[in-house]
């Protein structure tokens, strides 16, 4: 058993006519395990951490066959129950640091918060903590940082102090939501590196949310490539880079700018992500696949094991021939 | 920090110079003078009225009179009362804190109540609820007090008889002026029911005077809490596994009363001004019917420097609501 296992999730702002923003997603962590999501802006990578997270306000709704956590049912958790595992067992960092923290707060309240609210700690030992961690994501003069508010640090800082926020209940699940997006890139080296180093230290769960490709390349296991809400394609890391089943991983990676070296302009895919009224019938893909045939456009394709990767795809590519 | 503490003192002069000149100007463009409204309906025996402007120093061209109000000021003294001989700060320092009480009471309704309405409106937007408040709030603000008070006065005190009409206390009871607070009084005396009756004398009065901050402080709140609830921090609290009431509370209140807390202050300048009228309606003896009385009776001196003493009083509160803003704003306190 997987240590996360979700099954045909779904996710709708608004009524069940309204067009799924997660349509039907299948994820399984292991413990220890390095995942990454990747996939364009609107995919619905962030959305499916939020809801596992059980941050959906209505109008969002979701449901699912299966979405369990270490065992835990959580679609059955009351909100009580559910912030019980949520900020302790499961953590989540996100995109932008510098208005991802408290500005009416010191650092230190904030981060012994957690330890007051998950571990009972307070006080004098709850402070100990918070130093220690801060020690622990390499913020140079931890000590006088508890009492520096979040506007005194920098971004690659903050990002560090969330990042001790979210260790300090002792996660078996880190979410990382695009961690370095909003970072220099000299610094976003660092904090990736940090990640990895904590990730393997505390042999935690990791799920990658990234546009980065590269970072995947480095980091991940395993990668579940999205496009508009469902996984297109999940499998291996290095098989998944060197032969793409599905079109839509191979689009993506061709538009790394590094594989355009030399051509004029970089590799796009033409068209974009459709939209809530024009959502094809058949393949999501179909309208903008340069593959695709007459019966991607009337019939959806599922997920299912190819060759070298789990690919939704009627056609995939680069197949061995049995 | 200091010399943001210069920089709002040194405005404070022509502050100064412009509210006595505005109090000194006003009080003389209203026709009739001190003598006349004393003298009565009688006859004004010309040379009587003369030796009694003489007296008071009334009769110089207007120019000297502000010089040697101007003068006075600068001594330290702010003059004695022309109807009642006493000086105008004993007057002043007697009665404000009957006012200082009711006007505690409205900021305390207001603040309790129009907090908790912004805040609830502001998690159910779009409810009935945030219609309701939002629509009651709009007609607040838009309500002229004196009306207000009275139409309380009659259904309250007058059909429903739950509370007194007028005044501070039942005047059969007597309490000893030891805080000038009515409510502390009223506990600290042998009578019984003092209290209540203090209470039930304050609660109509404070009503009336907090409904319009409460309906300014109801509809910033709102705004304000809608604005933070947005931010990317709540969905890091949320995330932290905290409870909903100390997202709401801690991590989203706290930064929403930034603009609240500036509101606030702006309203007790308002505050006072209406504190006038409601003093008026309730017959309540503090400041704002004393500075009413002294118009009616041309008491130049009460009311020129009951004016200078309310004008400070909401600079200095203004002021003081700066620095809390600075203590409410880590960002802004760093900048100084």
């Amino acid at each position: 058993m997987s240590l996360l296992q979700i099954n045909n999730l779904n996710v709708r702002f608004g009524d069940a006519s309204a067009v799924p923003v997660v349509d039907g997603l299948d994820l399984a962590v292991d413990a220890g395990e390095i995942v990454a999501i990747v996939g364009e802006s609107g995919s619905g990578k962030s959305v499916t951490m939020m809801a596992l997270m059980g941050l959906i306000d209505a109008p969002g709704w979701i449901t699912a066959d299966t979405m369990s956590f270490a065992g835990t049912d959580m679609l059955k958790l009351s909100g009580r129950q559910r912030r019980k595992i949520v900020g302790k067992d499961i953590a989540m960092i996100f995109q932008d640091p510098m208005t991802a923290l408290n500005p009416s707060y010191t650092v230190g309240f904030q981060i012994e918060e957690v330890l007051r609210q998950h571990l009972g700690l307070k006080g004098k030992a709850a402070r100990q903590r918070a130093l220690e961690l801060l020690e622990k994501v390499e913020i140079p003069a931890a000590e006088s940082r508890l009492q520096a508010y979040p506007h005194q640090l920098s971004g690659g800082m903050s990002q560090r102090v969330a990042i001790a926020m979210a260790i300090a209940g002792e996660p078996k699940l880190l979410i990382a939501d695009e961690p370095t997006t909003a970072l220099d890139v000299t610094i976003q080296a660092q904090i990736m590196e940090l990640l990895v180093n904590l990730q393997q230290e505390r042999n935690m769960a990791l799920i990658l949310i990234t546009h980065d490709l590269a970072v995947v390349a480095e980091t991940a296991k395993r990668v579940c490539v999205m496009y508009a809400g469902q996984a297109v394609e999940v499998g291996q890391v290095p098989e998944l880079f060197d032969v793409p089943a599905h079109p839509y991983s191979e689009a993506l990676l061709a538009a790394i700018p590094e594989h355009s070296i030399g051509a004029e302009r970089l590799a796009t895919l033409p068209g974009i992500v459709p939209g809530r009224y024009d959502r094809p019938q058949g393949c999501l893909l179909s309208p903008r696949c340069p593959y695709v045939r007459d019966n991607c456009r009337t019939q959806r394709p599922a997920l299912e094991p190819k060759s070298q990767s789990l690919a939704r795809c009627f056609y995939p590519l680069n197949q061995e021939v049995a | 920090m200091l010399s943001f503490i210069a920089r709002r003192l040194g405005l404070l002069i022509p502050t100064f110079f412009g509210i006595t000149l505005l109090t000194f100007a006003l009080i003389r463009l209203i026709p009739g003078d001190p003598v006349e409204v004393m003298m009565g309906e009688r006859r004004v025996d010309p040379e009587m009225h003369a030796q009694a402007m003489e007296r008071l120093g009334l009769n110089k061209p207007l120019p000297v009179q502000y010089l040697d109000y101007i003068g006075q000021l600068a001594q330290g003294d702010l003059g004695e009362s022309l109807r009642s001989r006493e000086s105008v700060w004993s007057e002043f320092t007697t009665l404000f804190p009957a006012t200082l009480e009711l006007a505690l009471a409205a900021l305390f309704f207001a603040g309790v109540v129009g907090l908790l309405a912004g805040v609830i409106a502001a998690l159910k937007r779009g409810s009935l609820f945030d219609h309701g408040v939002m629509g009651l709030s709009l007609a607040g603000y838009s309500m002229p007090i004196f009306w207000w008070g009275l139409i309380l006065i009659m259904l309250f005190s007058v059909s429903l008889g739950w509370t007194p009409v007028s005044g501070r206390i039942d005047p059969l009871l007597d309490i000893e002026p030891r805080t000038g607070f009515m409510l502390i009084d009223s506990l600290l005396s042998d009578e019984e029911g003092a209290f209540k009756d203090a209470l039930m004398h304050l609660i109509l009065p404070a009503i009336v005077l907090g409904t319009i901050p409460l309906a300014v402080i109801a509809r910033m709140t709102r705004s304000s809490m809608l604005e933070v609830l947005r931010e990317d921090y709540i969905r890091t609290a949320r995330a932290k596994g905290l409870s909903p009431a100390r997202v709401v509370f801690v991590h989203g209140l706290r930064n929403a009363l930034i603009p609240v807390l500036t509101v606030f202050g702006l309203q007790v300048g308002a505050l006072l001004a209406g504190a006038v009228l409601t003093e008026t309606i309730f017959s309540w003896p503090g400041i704002g019917k004393w500075l009413i009385e002294a118009i009616g009776a041309r008491d130049y001196p009460v009311v020129q420097n009951g004016i200078l003493l309310i004008a400070c009083l909401v600079i200095l509160v203004n002021f003081v609501v700066d620095i809390l803003y600075g203590l409410a704003n880590p960002r802004i306190r760093h900048q100084r």
